[in-house]
């Protein structure tokens, strides 16, 4: 197992608390905030592919699923308040 | 790939398992602590500082090209979105009505909306559903 494995490995453990957060979180904020903190960790592991790897590709991966990730955490907020999307 | 006989990618292996060791504590607070305001003061703080260190890892490791760059504009963006997202979040989750952990002391923000209800009737926080 190389270092960069170990360190990729650590990073599936964080992922897999994560999800069971989101899995058996008692409210619906709960399940939120873990998918919030999901799409933080996979920029993360993102930047430890581009290491591996040594490839742009997968930083543009972790750039765009930085942003994307904050829209979906926004209309996710803006659901859990019992607003519209339009308001 | 990483070789850890080179003093650069040495400091950027460094950088990077301080990161993974904040992303694992973030995470196990998430687990641990007991309601949803304390789970995202955990979760967000210490994830969004770990995402940085392993970024700024790859800034160290590749220098200022273009990996490095999209590591920084990442940073920037991470800066940007993960504390809007988390106050959105705590927001909406008090607005909903999602109680506090038993053996809270304090909730300033139910006391500023009440204060404001009592003060200009037909405000906003006026209609703040009591958790």
């Amino acid at each position: 197992m190389s270092p960069l494995e170990l360190l990729m490995a650590g990073l599936l453990l964080a992922a897999c608390l994560c999800l069971w957060r989101a899995w058996s979180g008692p409210t619906v904020a709960d399940r939120t905030v873990a998918v919030d903190l999901l799409g933080i960790l996979m920029v993360g592991f993102c930047a430890l592919l581009t290491v591996e790897t040594g490839k742009d590709l997968y930083m543009i991966v972790g750039l765009s699923w930085s942003l994307l990730s904050f829209v979906g955490s926004l209309t996710l907020a803006k659901h859990l308040e019992g607003r519209r999307f339009d308001d | 790939m990483i070789d850890l006989a080179q003093p650069r990618d040495l400091v950027a292996y460094l950088l990077m398992a301080l990161g993974l060791a904040f992303d694992l504590l973030g995470c196990i607070g998430l687990v641990r602590l007991p309601d949803v305001y304390n789970r995202l003061q955990a979760g967000t703080k210490c994830v969004t500082l770990g995402t940085f260190l392993l970024l700024l890892g790859v800034v160290v490791r590749f220098g200022f090209d273009a990996m490095g760059w999209k590591a920084l504009l990442c940073v920037w963006f991470i800066a940007m979105t993960s504390p809007t997202a988390a106050h959105a979040i705590a927001r909406a989750a008090h607005r909903a009505g999602v109680p506090l952990a038993p053996g809270s002391v304090l909730d300033r923000y139910r006391e500023d909306g009440e204060a404001r209800a009592r003060t200009e009737p037909g405000a906003a926080g006026a209609e703040e559903p009591a958790p």
